[in-house]
């Protein structure tokens, strides 16, 4: 989630190898810009990951939060 | 895969103690005691000056609007933390935020029927959780607790201020989910009260979110 609203940095399926690695690399460059990589996991839940699940249906990366 | 149930942006306040329920109760037993020990004090004054010189009327007057003005102060500052924190201009301008429609379309997929409608409606985002259930708007969350006697609101946003409303809202609706009780560790307590004295301070647009927290808390 960026000022666009949100941008789509990498695409990938469980069967794609190379999508995969372009995605995970992508990844590993956000986290290092201070994203924060979170996983939907159904109503009401989401986990954080520091590596990018496979299986995911979608990764989204998200800004920190802190107190006002 | 690597994955945290706690949230990350914990290890930014590491000497905070965890918000609990048990925290969370024990700040609205100290707010309401606190909101009786600069009220009653005043009421009493201005009372007991009219009871011992009625000519006293207008200096107790004054002291019993203390009495009234100081507690709406303080609910004024909880309800502050949900209202977007930009000049009202920029609510009608378009160009603004030109990401808005797309992150309005990414936080609409987070939520359920409902909770969209109310969101797009009112501009908070509902969210049952454990400790109650959360009003999420850009900078900030009211949590209504289990009965709907109680609100407690917080101070709390994503740190890029470059993003559209909406995503600001799906910042704080992603980190509450990883980690309720994180998210409200990282959050700024700001006032804790009955609903009807936030409800009072509230946009009128957003009280029918309160209405619905309510009744989904209770």
């Amino acid at each position: 989630m960026d000022g666009t609203g949100h941008t789509t940095l990498a695409e990938w399926s469980v069967d794609d190898d190379a999508a995969f690695e372009a995605a995970v690399r992508e990844f590993a460059g956000q986290l290092d810009l201070g994203y924060i990589g979170t996983v939907p996991d159904g109503p009401g839940k989401a986990t954080h990951v520091r590596q990018l699940p496979r299986d995911a249906d979608m990764v989204i990366l998200r800004r920190p939060i802190a107190g006002g | 895969m690597q994955a945290d149930s706690a949230l990350p942006e914990l290890a930014s306040v590491p000497w905070r103690q965890p918000t609990d329920a048990r925290w969370l109760c024990r700040w609205a037993r100290i707010w309401h005691a606190w909101t009786l020990l600069y009220t009653v004090p005043f009421i009493c004054a201005g009372v007991g000056m009219i009871w011992l010189e009625p000519l006293a009327t207008p200096v107790a007057l004054a002291a019993l609007a203390h009495a009234w003005i100081i507690p709406e102060l303080y609910a004024f500052r909880g309800a502050s933390v949900v209202r977007p924190k930009r000049p009202r201009a920029l609510d009608t301008e378009p160009a603004a935020f030109p990401g808005e429609p797309v992150a309005q379309g990414l936080l609409g997929d987070l939520l359920g029927h409902e909770e969209r409608e109310l969101q797009r409606q009112t501009g908070l985002a509902l969210q049952h959780g454990n400790l109650g259930v959360w009003l999420l708007g850009e900078g900030g969350a009211l949590l209504v607790s289990p009965g709907g006697r109680r609100v407690h609101c917080f101070c709390v946003q994503a740190v890029d201020r470059e993003l559209p409303p909406s995503d600001r809202i799906a910042h704080l609706l992603l980190a509450l989910r990883v980690d309720e009780e994180g998210f409200a560790t990282v959050a700024n307590h700001a006032f804790a009260g009955a609903p009807w004295r936030v409800a009072r301070r509230l946009p009128r647009r957003m009280r029918p979110a309160l209405d619905a927290a309510r009744r989904a808390a209770g």
